[in-house]
């Protein structure tokens, strides 16, 4: 239990330029819009990281953000606990009959966003939800798929990506030294 | 003191039974106010819930009438997902000759995680924690004079909200200290979150001998004690005390003690005005302030609910860490369901 000694792995060098993926993924998200004719989108991105990068698409499309602390909706309660420090979730608007842009920084297992999912499902019941993440990494435990993602990853057993930010916004391969 | 904080947290610092605010640190009622904090948000949802406790048993110990107190934990317990169960103890087994502790190892047969307990001897909860259920989380719900902490720190939550801060801050605690469970509490929670200048008002009677050790300041004058004060909390004054000699009537007390528009003025303007109901209008508080513009009594009814699954959610997350802990390091078949012995 508890933090693991970890260290920063040599980057990967799409990673370095953490600012062409997300103009990439701004890029995407335009095509997404249009293409599945999505009419004002609402952003919602899933603290700590995927509301970092929430807040730029927000202000990209000039939409409100809300943002979620999953913490009450984790899967693990029962072998983790209660995270130390929750912050309070917020959404600024009513969810019913909208379309949403749901954000995280790294979809790794699937589980934070389908604990996002339930959590929304508390607020209303919106339009749609589409999937919004700068990286996906091959690691998936539920049938949970990106609907915009600048990059995808394939890492090995231990490694873990983590977005450090708000300003600038810089992802990275961590290493736990001594995972179970 | 510190046995008071060993019985309450885990051997890495979580909590694991609620108490007293007594021995916990600044940190941890920093935790348990910003986790009721992130709790006060679920109120605005469209289904108020999560699934936190989901599959946990919650059972409500009510040795004592509490009908407000009881059906805010129960609500709590409802928001987060948890089961409940709510035993009047008068009316079930204890009455047809069982001991308590025989009630009290039937329920942990039938995997209960958590005992809500409200009794009328102080050190009840205690006792029950230390001596009885270790591996239940128990959560006081008020114990004879002793302590009240979930009311005490759902005040410190109202606090918090509406003045942001502690360390600057008067306030005052006015009423019958003496039989009061909640202004011990208050008392040290203030202390432990930075308030240097607590001062109690009502009349000798109703003042604890040697209070002032605890680091407080006692009045007598009304005025005099509130004046200036950022925070005014009332006590509530049970009126069966008029029978019992502490006070010659509700109308002399109110005439000394009794918060009005006009005492109130002596407070700063934007003074908090707290009272954890159920209130006497006309004995310890006049209408017009009970339902003006400064008083916090409705907040706190709902800061309450959030501040209750606060301390139920980060027990039981205590309390399961230590039961998976005891489980890998004592018996590891214990980790594949079997049932308690």
């Amino acid at each position: 239990m508890g933090a693991m000694p970890h260290q920063k792995h040599p980057q990967h060098p799409q990673l370095a330029d953490t600012p062409a993926l997300v103009s990439s993924l701004l890029g995407q998200i335009d095509q997404l819009i249009t293409t599945q004719k999505l009419d004002q989108p609402l952003v919602v991105g899933i603290h700590t990281g995927g509301v970092w990068l929430a807040k730029v698409i927000a202000e990209h499309l000039n939409t409100p953000l809300g943002q979620l602390d999953i913490a009450f909706y984790r899967d693990d309660f029962s072998k983790s606990g209660l995270h130390p420090q929750v912050s309070p979730s917020s959404l600024p608007f009513n969810i019913n009959d909208r379309h949403l842009l749901l954000v995280d920084d790294v979809l790794m297992s699937g589980r934070t966003v389908r604990a996002a999912m339930n959590e929304l499902f508390d607020f209303g019941r919106p339009a749609s939800i589409k999937l919004i993440t700068l990286c996906s990494v091959n690691q998936r435990e539920l049938p949970i798929q990106a609907d915009a993602c600048a990059l995808t990853l394939d890492l090995d057993v231990g490694q873990y990506l983590q977005l450090d930010g708000p300003d600038p916004l810089q992802l990275s391969i961590i290493e736990h030294a001594n995972h179970e | 003191m510190s046995n008071l904080a060993n019985l309450q947290l885990t051997d890495d610092g979580q909590l694991r039974h609620f108490l007293t605010p007594e021995g916990l640190d600044r940190l941890m009622l920093e935790r348990i106010l910003d986790t009721a904090d992130s709790f006060v948000v679920v109120g605005n949802q469209e289904v108020k819930k999560v699934p936190l406790l989901r599959g946990r048993t919650v059972v409500n110990l009510f040795f004592e009438n509490s009908t407000r107190t009881r059906s805010t934990f129960e609500l709590a317990a409802k928001r987060l997902s948890a089961d409940v169960l709510t035993l009047d103890i008068k009316t079930s087994a204890t009455s047809k000759g069982e001991s308590l502790l025989d009630t009290l190892q039937n329920l942990r047969a039938m995997h209960s995680d958590m005992f809500i307990v409200r009794h009328s001897d102080s050190g009840a909860a205690h006792f029950i924690a230390e001596q009885v259920t270790p591996d239940v989380a128990i959560i006081n719900a008020g114990d004879g004079h002793h302590a009240h902490p979930t009311q005490a720190m759902l005040d410190m939550l109202t606090i918090r909200r509406h003045k942001g801060h502690f360390e600057s801050l008067s306030v005052a605690i006015v009423g019958d200290i003496l039989h009061s469970r909640v202004a011990r509490d208050q008392i040290h929670a203030l202390k432990t979150l930075g308030c240097t200048d607590i001062r109690l008002v009502g009349p000798n009677t109703l003042m604890p001998h040697a209070i002032d050790s605890m680091g407080v300041t006692t009045h007598n004058n009304m005025d005099s004690g509130i004046a200036g004060v950022d925070v005014v909390i009332m006590l509530r004054l049970q009126t069966e005390r008029m029978a019992s000699a502490f006070l010659p009537s509700a109308g002399e007390y109110f005439r000394l003690y009794g918060l009005t528009t006009e005492r109130l003025a002596q407070a700063k303007t934007d003074a908090i005005v707290m009272h954890p109901g159920p209130i006497n209008r006309g004995i310890e508080i006049e209408s017009a302030v009970a339902d003006g513009s400064q008083s916090m009594i409705l907040h706190q009814v709902g800061y309450g609910i959030a501040l209750r699954m606060a301390v139920m959610s980060m027990a039981m997350s205590g309390q399961m860490q230590q039961r998976q802990a005891l489980a890998l390091t004592l018996n590891p078949s214990r980790l594949t369901g079997e049932p308690r012995p």
